[in-house]
């Protein structure tokens, strides 16, 4: 127990220290993250701010979503509810905002830094989340793969 | 007793004269030349970013390094002609295909010279060309990636010093043989009889200015002498190139004295347009030869090695006003072309003079048939005819000259140990600063294109000596930076180099620095043995092959637990960065491996070959530190006995029962 205190408190200071990359400081668009974080915090903080879903489910974006999954996300993430590397994406769409799921995405980064949700996770997965360079149209794929994973229709 | 007087005044007068010739050719010590402000000259500051990008040449070690100015910092190096265990280059299955030649696969070479690609004259931050001055080979560097991306051999070559030196717009890079030898079918000859059967042949390489791919266009035949540097006209003398040569004795032995018999060698002029002509009008005869030609692919991230059998030669001594030769002083190393294109300066190693050629002079020469005689059946021009003027008394060895933005040269002086400014024009010495100590090449930002950007000169010097900490007998090498932006020339800055530069060459940060690539499209990698995702990872036996589709993600290797190796096989572990972030290679290592470790790229696949030698269970893991789980970052493999049946079995993050429990 004291060897996982100590490791839990290394861990935090080196998150606490560790220097912003010059990328983070770059996309960090100052003038638009805080009003999107005022207007609504569980929309997280991004480029995104609104997301229409629509019944049925678009199907072309399932499995071209399901194709980015497997190539730049299930090494770390598995479709159950289990932990691996980061978080298992089952329910994930009930428990956040399209837009929060899409910004952390797409802008991870800042998300890691600045958004509270996202930093719970990060402390409860211990490994930053990498941005795997998604596009916004392949973020939206992932989503709409979410959405089946989660048992829409 | 009168005798003894004379004698000791002698003496003393000898000691003195000693002292005083002695005090005046060292140079002055390091303080009195540097001033207050030189530290903050060369300072930049945390955080802040250099203003020049210094290509430099790693010569011994056959790279190329990259480092900033006015820093000094070095950033990087490029491994082109020889193994890197490193990064795996040269040791990885991809990259062993770059180092192939027509004499197998050649793990080492010395790269002397740098050539970065210009348009109408100036840098255009595309590629950056090397050559190999061993096994004849000249090496192109995408200044995208900074990965060397293609690999010439030079067929009929003896070693490739006078080279990779450019045209205007990047049209052709020239190759010119430092050792005269005999070619085609007549190789095995008594080597005194170098005047009968040594030939010396100059490749002109050409660029395809869309993706810089190089192919010999042509060969030029010419007499066995050895050729050292050389430099294409500009502007005015654009379609010409000259070469510097020396053993122009065609001594075969001791050349250190028989090829310092002549009191003038030659320059080499070559109207490369005329070959062109001619090679239109169907003048060229196609030879035999053999050699290499290496090509990187981005997409399979893969070296193809293709052997071409045949190559296009003139020769000038039939085919006239292809080539001239204007006598140069006691063995011309530097042979450089200012600016304008109109000058073309000669730098005999041995010579206490600078000759100053007038390329219209030349022009007037040659219509005039103003000549000496001829060598080798090759016309020579007369010295005074093509001459614009000598600088007199400049120093002691002149090597190399570049130049600056207003009409000045820069030569360094092996001999006297310094560098000496002087106007192109009037030939007037303007000054001289010491070097610590004998400097080979300078260079100037810019300085041997039609635009130098001046600002710096950097002295890469041949002696370190006492310049750093010791340590023992082999030193760091010694370059120095001065200021050049006032009339005097001011030392600012002395950086150790790795390696032993030969040559550099340096471009402005903004023409470089935003095409950087940041990482490998994983959408685009088209490796036969990528494992596009995590899903696709798994172990295959072909044979005695056992090939192993690996990932590499922060932080775990998938597979990381496999079994059914058995001993006899050759294992290929095909790694996959799945990384899409700027920044996070991941290395792989396994114990035992008798080649080195790979370094992977985001979005790139890497291949290490394995063949374990004696059965077990062997750790592999991920080299670069990548995560706060990085140490984690690791797996086993098992190897069983050859006659084994366990059978073929990967997985990661599997937890199995074992008989007895004691798996759990």
């Amino acid at each position: 127990m004291k060897k996982l205190v100590w490791f839990s408190a290394t861990i935090f200071l080196f998150l606490a220290c560790s220097p912003g990359k010059p990328k983070e400081e770059s996309t960090e668009k100052k003038d638009e993250n805080p009003v999107a974080a005022v207007t609504d915090p569980a929309k997280g903080i991004g480029q995104i701010k609104n997301v229409s879903l629509h019944t049925p489910l678009e199907f072309d974006r399932v499995s071209r979503g399901k194709a980015v999954y497997e190539m730049k996300c299930s090494a770390c993430h598995k479709l159950t509810d289990q932990r691996f590397v980061g978080p298992g994406w089952l329910g994930v769409t009930k428990t956040r905002k399209p837009e929060w799921i899409m910004n952390m995405v797409l802008n991870v980064e800042v998300m890691l830094d600045q958004d509270p949700e996202a930093q719970k996770l990060l402390e409860l997965c211990l490994t930053r989340m990498p941005n795997q360079n998604v596009s916004i149209g392949d973020a939206r794929d992932i989503l709409e793969f979410m959405r089946q994973n989660d048992g829409e229709k | 007793m009168k005798t003894i007087t004379i004698h000791r005044v002698l003496s003393i007068l000898v000691v003195l004269a000693t002292v005083v010739l002695w005090q005046g050719c060292k140079p002055k010590a390091p303080g009195s030349v540097t001033t207050g402000d030189a530290a903050s000259q060369a300072y930049v500051a945390p955080g802040k970013y250099d203003e020049f990008y210094n290509v430099v040449s790693g010569g011994f070690n056959g790279q190329m390094s990259i480092y900033g100015l006015p820093s000094g910092r070095l950033f990087r190096i490029i491994p082109v002609f020889s193994q890197f265990p490193e990064n795996g280059w040269g040791y990885s299955e991809e990259t062993k295909p770059m180092l192939n030649t027509s004499h197998g696969f050649v793990p080492w070479d010395d790269l002397h010279h740098i050539s970065l690609s210009v348009t109408k004259g100036e840098h255009d931050g595309r590629w950056a060309f090397g050559n190999a001055n061993n096994t004849p080979r000249v090496a192109r560097v995408d200044m995208k990636t900074f990965k060397t991306v293609e690999i010439l051999e030079l067929p009929n070559s003896g070693g490739n010093h006078s080279s990779p030196f450019i045209t205007e717009n990047s049209e052709y890079i020239v190759a010119g043989t430092r050792f005269s030898v005999p070619v085609g079918d007549n190789t095995d000859v008594p080597i005194s009889s170098f005047k009968e059967n040594f030939k010396g042949y100059i490749s002109f390489i050409s660029i395809d200015p869309a993706d810089g791919g190089m192919k010999i266009a042509f060969q030029l035949k010419t007499p066995g002498v050895s050729f050292d540097l050389a430099r294409a006209g500009k502007g005015p003398s654009h379609g010409w190139f000259f070469f510097s040569t020396y053993n122009t004795e065609q001594a075969y032995t001791l050349l250190e004295v028989n090829a310092s018999q002549k009191d003038k060698d030659f320059i080499m002029a070559v109207n490369w347009k005329k070959a062109e002509e001619y090679i239109k009008a169907g003048k060229g005869t196609t030879s035999k030869a053999k050699y290499a030609h290496n090509v990187w692919d981005e997409s399979t991230h893969t070296g193809v090695s293709t052997i071409m059998d045949e190559v296009l030669q003139l020769d000038p001594a039939e085919l006239k006003d292809i080539i001239y030769f204007i006598p140069c002083p006691k063995s011309p190393h530097g042979c450089d072309t200012d600016p304008t294109g109109q000058y073309i300066v000669g730098s005999g190693k041995l010579a206490a003079l600078i000759p100053v050629f007038s390329f219209a002079k030349i022009q007037a020469a040659i219509a005039n048939k103003d000549f000496e005689g001829e060598f080798a059946g090759i016309p020579v021009i007369k010295y005074e005819a093509a001459l614009h003027g000598e600088v007199k008394k400049p120093g002691l060895g002149p090597l190399h000259t570049e130049f600056d933005n207003n009409g000045n040269a820069y030569t360094s002086f092996f001999v006297s140990s310094e560098i000496v400014k002087w106007n192109v024009k009037t030939l007037e010495i303007l000054d001289r600063v010491p070097t610590y100590y004998s400097i080979g090449h300078l260079s100037v930002p810019g300085g041997p294109t039609s635009k130098p950007h001046g600002k710096y000169v950097v002295a890469y010097n041949k002696i370190t000596k006492d310049r750093y900490l010791p340590t023992g007998p082999e030193l760091t090498q010694s370059a120095q930076l001065y200021d050049i932006s006032g009339d005097k020339m001011k030392l600012i800055l002395d950086f150790p180099t790795t390696g032993e530069p030969h040559y550099a060459e340096s471009i402005p940060a903004s023409l470089v620095m935003p095409n950087s690539t940041k990482i490998y499209k994983i959408e685009d990698n088209k490796h036969p043995y990528a494992s596009l995702g995590e899903g696709m990872t798994k172990v295959e036996r072909k044979g005695k092959e056992v090939h192993v589709y690996m990932t590499a993600i922060r932080s775990h290797l998938t597979p990381d637990n496999i079994e059914g190796v058995k001993l006899g096989d050759e294992v290929f572990f095909h790694v996959t960065n799945l990384e899409q972030d700027w920044d996070v290679p991941h290395g792989f290592a396994v114990k035992g491996a008798n080649n080195a470790e790979i370094l992977i790229m985001p979005g790139e696949t890497s291949t290490l070959k394995w063949k374990p030698l004696s059965t077990g269970v062997f750790p592999f893991y991920c080299t670069d530190f990548c995560s706060a789980l990085h140490q984690e970052m690791q797996g086993y493999i098992r190897v069983s006995p050859a006659g084994s049946n366990v059978p073929i079995k990967f997985s990661t993050g599997k937890i199995e029962d074992q008989a007895g429990g004691a798996g759990q």
